[in-house]
């Protein structure tokens, strides 16, 4: 390992960037998230990268898409509503298959919104969020040496499954300041793919990047292809943290800084004996289903802590599939659970099951 | 014995237009520009490093025609993934190709910021006044009075604002170093436009800026003409309102 530095969220996640090889950034500046640009502007131009501040999140992303099918390692970085004008530009970058790193640091929503933290988007980044059957690669970090770390595993897992990758952060996360240690990590390594849009020699056929295919016949092949990789990134790729589940009673469920604050409202209930786990979904997408659904053999019941009105706690009880009570606890609107709000809800729930 | 005759080949078409038929209709002028892009592409040899991207619109099957690498842009966004191309490939030749849907309305943004940004691409862009993939639906450029499926009663100013002349526009931005209009509705106009054509491609090497030629074309299919009443058509409606010829041309000093 590296040197440890005390960073920002965002600018480690940026720093992150550069070293992983990235080549090229475009994005549109919105809180919290627009250290990234900025970090970037200096930092990365300053080490021979192309930074380019965009004219609105539509073109950043599209112009991902041009940069990321001509070859290069790319990333751009937004806040919830700019993550909503890129959909279109995502479906189209998941259809034609092109690996590029997406950073979404939530804000409140619906609409404008608040520049307070959330995970309101968790529908949109796990699901689709734009049109068509497709899904990103989500990674959701809860500290801020998982926002570097999760850059590096990011870029390789783009380019593993030709596929873009989302890390589903939120405000808090990107502005807080942490420790952080950069992983030594090789970018050169990393080949220019064969299907890249980088003039046709003579030696092969011309290379062509599309979303378009008219006949129905191949578009249904398409899709097959892509439902093929989901599968193949559902049985390989999971990832989560598991922590003093083995004895537990109670399970809590939580990714990203609601996983932290449920961290420390299980050394709280622990204290007075009351015994809880805490599963912690590292991969929104792939989602760790096969794990809950063998917990939920062996618990009471569940409680599920986000910070928005109860989206992934659907993920678990599909996952516990009716074989154990699920409970939800969330606030929305940037608003912030604490710890004692998690106590609490686990002493009702010890009452009713 | 017949007498055996030994003709001189003069023509063929370049090597960088792929065999295939194009699904282009009867008259369009789709396929002349194609043609005579695909032919300056080779008479530059520059097939191995130009990159294009295609539109959504008439010609978003441009790739199925090009002999050269490229891609396929959403509705609007070509020059932005051209923007993406030329940044990490900034020695490569790139280009975009679209209609005045695609680069006019939705595509206005991305349009005047990459010409504005002054980036070393070449956009062609196909005037027909017309939405033709659509089937004829109202266009940026649709000149007043001008009966569409969303214009009914001929396009009014009142409802729906006048016909934009973006190419003037894109001339008034310092980004943007070479703007013209031409046409392929006379053999002499194509002729031009090839011209006009292997000069953006020279400025783009010698990386001097954004250059856009503007290409009055034509749409015989939701015109509602044959192509000949389209292109006499195109001369005594277009033509007045979008008036071909140079837009900005490079200071003399420039000009090697």
């Amino acid at each position: 390992m590296g040197e440890i530095r005390l960073m920002k969220g965002n600018e480690a996640l940026a720093e992150a960037a550069i070293r992983a090889g990235c080549q090229a950034y475009f994005g549109y500046p919105i809180t919290p998230q627009s250290e990234v640009l900025e970090y970037l502007s200096k930092e990365m131009v300053e080490r021979g990268g192309i930074v380019l501040q965009a004219e609105s999140e539509v073109a950043s992303i599209n112009m991902i898409y041009g940069a990321a099918g001509a070859g290069a390692r790319v990333m751009t970085t937004s806040s919830s509503p700019g993550i909503s004008l890129m959909q279109e530009g995502i479906s189209y970058i998941a259809s034609a298959e092109l690996p590029c790193l997406i950073v979404n640091v939530q804000r409140g929503g619906p609409g404008l919104g608040t520049i307070q933290p959330s995970q309101a988007d968790y529908f949109q980044a796990t699901k689709g969020g734009g049109h068509g059957d497709y899904h990103l690669i989500v990674l959701a970090p809860n500290s801020v040496q998982e926002m570097a770390d999760f850059v590096f595993d990011g870029f390789d897992l783009a380019d593993k499954y030709r596929n873009p990758v989302m890390i589903l952060a939120d405000g808090a996360l990107g502005q807080m300041m942490e420790k952080v240690e950069f992983k030594e990590y090789d970018p050169s390594k990393r080949t220019i793919p064969a299907w890249a849009t980088t003039g046709k020699t003579k030696d092969r056929e011309r290379n062509i990047i599309t979303s378009l295919f008219i006949e129905p016949e191949r578009m249904e092949l398409q899709n097959k292809i892509l439902q093929e990789k989901y599968a193949k990134i559902c049985e390989t790729e999971v990832r989560y943290e598991s922590i003093q589940t083995d004895d537990a009673d109670y399970i809590l469920v939580a990714y990203g800084l609601s996983a932290r604050i449920c961290h420390k409202a299980q050394q709280l209930l622990r204290k007075n004996g009351v015994k809880v786990g805490l599963l912690r979904p590292k991969t929104l997408y792939p989602y760790p289903y096969k794990i809950l659904n063998e917990l939920a053999d062996k618990v009471k019941s569940f409680l599920v802590v986000e910070m928005n009105a109860g989206q992934m706690v659907e993920d678990v009880r599909l996952a516990v599939n009716g074989k154990k009570q699920v409970y939800f606890f969330g606030k929305m609107g940037g608003v912030i659970p604490t710890p004692e709000d998690i106590v609490n809800e686990i002493n009702k729930i010890m009452k009713i099951s | 014995m017949e007498e055996e005759i030994c003709l001189e080949k003069v023509y063929s078409k370049p090597t960088t237009l792929l065999d295939v038929k194009m699904h282009y209709c009867p008259g369009c002028g789709h396929g002349v520009v194609h043609k005579i892009l695909m032919e300056v592409v080779e008479e530059l040899g520059i097939q191995e490093s130009t990159i294009g991207v295609a539109p959504v619109g008439c010609s978003v099957f441009a790739y199925n025609y090009m002999n050269i690498d490229m891609q396929e842009a959403a509705h609007g966004r070509a020059t932005a993934v051209a923007t993406g191309i030329k940044r990490v490939l900034p020695d490569k030749y790139v280009f975009t190709y679209q209609g005045d849907g695609d680069l006019a309305a939705i595509g206005t943004g991305e349009t005047i910021h990459t010409a504005n940004r002054g980036e070393n691409i070449l956009t062609i862009f196909i005037n027909n006044a017309i939405y033709g993939m659509t089937t004829g639906q109202m266009a940026p450029t649709t000149l007043l009075n001008m009966v569409t499926t969303t214009t009914p009663f001929g396009r009014k100013v009142e409802a729906n604002g006048y016909p934009l002349k973006i190419t003037d526009l894109i001339a008034q931005l310092p980004g943007a170093y070479y703007v013209t209009r031409q046409s392929v509705h006379t053999p002499n106009n194509v002729r031009k436009l090839k011209k006009a054509i292997a000069l953006a491609f020279k400025y783009q090497k010698e990386k001097r800026g954004y250059c856009l030629i503007e290409v009055v074309s034509n749409c015989p299919s939701n015109w509602k003409m044959t192509p000949i009443e389209a292109n006499k058509w195109l001369e005594e409606n277009m033509l007045p309102y979008y008036p071909l010829g140079d837009l900005k041309v490079p200071p003399k000093e420039e000009v090697k």
